[in-house]
């Protein structure tokens, strides 16, 4: 196998976010809250999420962990507010298949900043990492789908 | 390096040990990760491929000649751990599948009949989770209470709370000897003392500390011992819990089936002699012979020249690393209170970051909680890098680690 390079993987873009994470706050009025660690490498999200009429109207996150974990729920928040929840379901499924090597999502514009970490696909290990945030939100989906939410 | 201070020949040894001797992502390997599991030396690869061509069979049950020798080989390599840990007979050593089990068998066979509720088990902040979630069972079990001796600073324990910790009540005090995420080598001798003063057991986790002390585990004073294979050049799935004789023989089976019985009626049965009442099923018998190679090995290497050789690289990897700026270095600062192991982190660099950029130099570490996340949570971090040092490893590798950790500056710094 080619050895992927650190550049591939170290985007300034995912050290931007990493360093200046957006969304990063508590939400008071949320609909539906998911916490998801990775009990290997101690990485840390919790995910709320205020979805009304099938929207989400606005999304926040804590955690703690590695910059490709953080930025990738950074990036993730970003890009969720005023989406469906069908489209936000597609962005997490689009994004899961560019982290599992699919070149035409790591060209979809509509994955917005996330495409800086398409180069994680090439490091297997650090695949749950970029997932954390969307392990979260499909979780988070689920319960609003299934009125487990409040 | 000067090799008559040090007695011993790193790169010599290093070509005893295949796994070295490769090329990943384009560099020449460099495993700093040996407080995980150690690589295997040529011969133990050997004894395994040997017993399993030549001698394989079941123990202590076949008449015939390959039975005969599997036995042989099976109770030499008991008689030799004796030896080594200096124990008084060979049935004071029991298999086990590591030093994980070793502890989960104490505290499932010897626990609940000693332990009771109101009890006290006295363990410390340093600990493996090994060393802490059994004993967390068995309390829920029996009502114990569990109490920890803190760290101080530099992941020391804090001796002074002793005198209050130990009561009437305490029962055990079980403990690490070495620290796997900071190196720290704990005063055993002198907590045994203490904590025999007031009639309580000691367990020692001997997993870091078998590695890289010589164990004497009659001067030790402990009552239990507990170490693994793995770490220490020999097979995974093989380990040991050593025990005073008159203890083994009061405990009840950790496990039931074959092997370990003496005569078995339709309601009841009766037990086997120790070491065999704890050793249920068919035991891991190539384990057990790669492990005598692994102690051969050793032997023949000198345990005194393989700690002074860790005590140099150590000294080396603090003063190296210790000098790339971000870095802290945790664990104590006297390299005579820890073993050959550095646990760090680097400014705003995650350690999951720093151990993908070193693999990708070819530099393998550990990143993560090792295991101890009480540990982490005294420093107040969730992760630290940890790169550990064995026989194998030269002054060369750490000036690798020091070059990746540059290439960790440039992305993060």
């Amino acid at each position: 196998m080619e050895t992927p390079t650190l550049n591939s993987l170290y985007q300034q873009l995912i050290l931007e976010h990493y360093r200046n994470p957006r969304n990063k706050a508590e939400l008071p009025d949320a609909t539906v809250e998911v916490h998801m660690a990775n009990p290997v490498c101690g990485d840390e999200i919790r995910l709320q999420l205020r979805i009304e009429n099938h929207t989400i109207e606005d999304v926040k996150f804590m955690g703690q962990g590695c910059s490709i974990s953080q930025a990738s729920v950074s990036m993730m928040t970003k890009l969720l507010k005023g989406k469906s929840l069908e489209e936000a379901q597609a962005v997490a499924e689009r994004f899961t298949s560019m982290m599992h090597g699919d070149e035409a999502a790591a060209h979809d514009r509509s994955l917005g900043d996330l495409r800086a970490l398409q180069g994680v696909s090439k490091f297997p290990v650090r695949i749950k990492c970029a997932l954390l945030g969307f392990d979260a939100l499909q979780e988070a989906l689920k319960r609003t789908r299934n009125g487990e939410a409040h | 390096m000067d090799m008559q201070t040090v007695g011993l020949d790193p790169l010599r040894l290093r070509a005893l040990f295949p796994a070295l001797d490769q090329v990943v992502h384009g560099k020449p390997l460099v495993y700093l990760d040996s407080a995980a599991t150690s690589q295997k030396p040529v011969a133990v690869i050997e004894a395994l491929d040997r017993y399993y061509r030549d001698d394989n069979a079941n123990v202590h049950r076949g008449i015939h000649e390959l039975s005969r020798r599997a036995t042989e080989a099976f109770e030499d390599a008991r008689r030799h751990v004796a030896r080594w840990i200096g124990a008084k007979e060979a049935a004071e050593v029991v298999w086990t599948r590591g030093t994980t089990e070793a502890i989960n068998l104490v505290a499932s066979s010897w626990g609940p009949a000693n332990v009771g509720e109101g009890d006290e088990i006295v363990l410390t902040v340093l600990e493996h989770h090994s060393n802490i979630v059994p004993w967390q069972l068995l309390a829920r079990r029996t009502g114990a209470v569990l109490r920890y001796i803190e760290l101080d600073d530099q992941g020391r324990l804090i001796l002074d709370d002793l005198d209050t910790l130990l009561t009437e009540r305490t029962r055990l005090v079980a403990l690490s000897h070495v620290s796997n995420a900071l190196g720290t080598i704990n005063p055993v001798e002198e907590i045994v003392r203490k904590a025999h003063d007031v009639g309580a057991l000691v367990l020692v986790d001997g997993a870091q500390g078998a590695v890289h002390l010589p164990i004497d585990v009659q001067a030790l004073g402990a009552d239990f011992y507990a170490f693994s294979g793995h770490k220490m050049c020999g097979p995974t799935g093989i380990g040991v819990l050593w025990a005073r004789k008159e203890l083994l023989d009061a405990m009840p089976p950790y496990q039931g089936g074959g092997e370990m019985i003496h005569i078995v009626e339709r309601d009841s049965s009766t037990w086997a002699e120790v070491p065999h009442k704890f050793e249920a099923g068919t035991p891991h018998i190539a384990g057990a012979v790669g492990m005598d190679a692994a102690l051969r090995f050793l032997e023949e290497v000198g345990m005194d020249a393989i700690a002074r050789h860790e005590r140099h690289i150590l000294e080396y990897a603090m003063e190296r690393v210790g000098g790339v700026p971000g870095i802290r270095i945790l664990g104590p600062g006297d390299v005579t209170e820890r073993s050959a192991v550095l646990s760090f982190t680097m400014g705003d660099a995650h350690p999951h970051d720093i151990s993908t950029i070193l693999d990708s130099e070819g530099v393998a570490v550990r990143a993560g909680h090792h295991c101890a996340q009480l540990v982490m949570k005294h420093f107040g971090l969730a992760a630290t890098a940890r790169a550990s040092f064995y026989l194998y490893n030269t002054r060369e590798d750490v000036d690798r680690l020091v070059e990746g950790l540059e290439v960790v500056r440039s992305i993060f710094g």
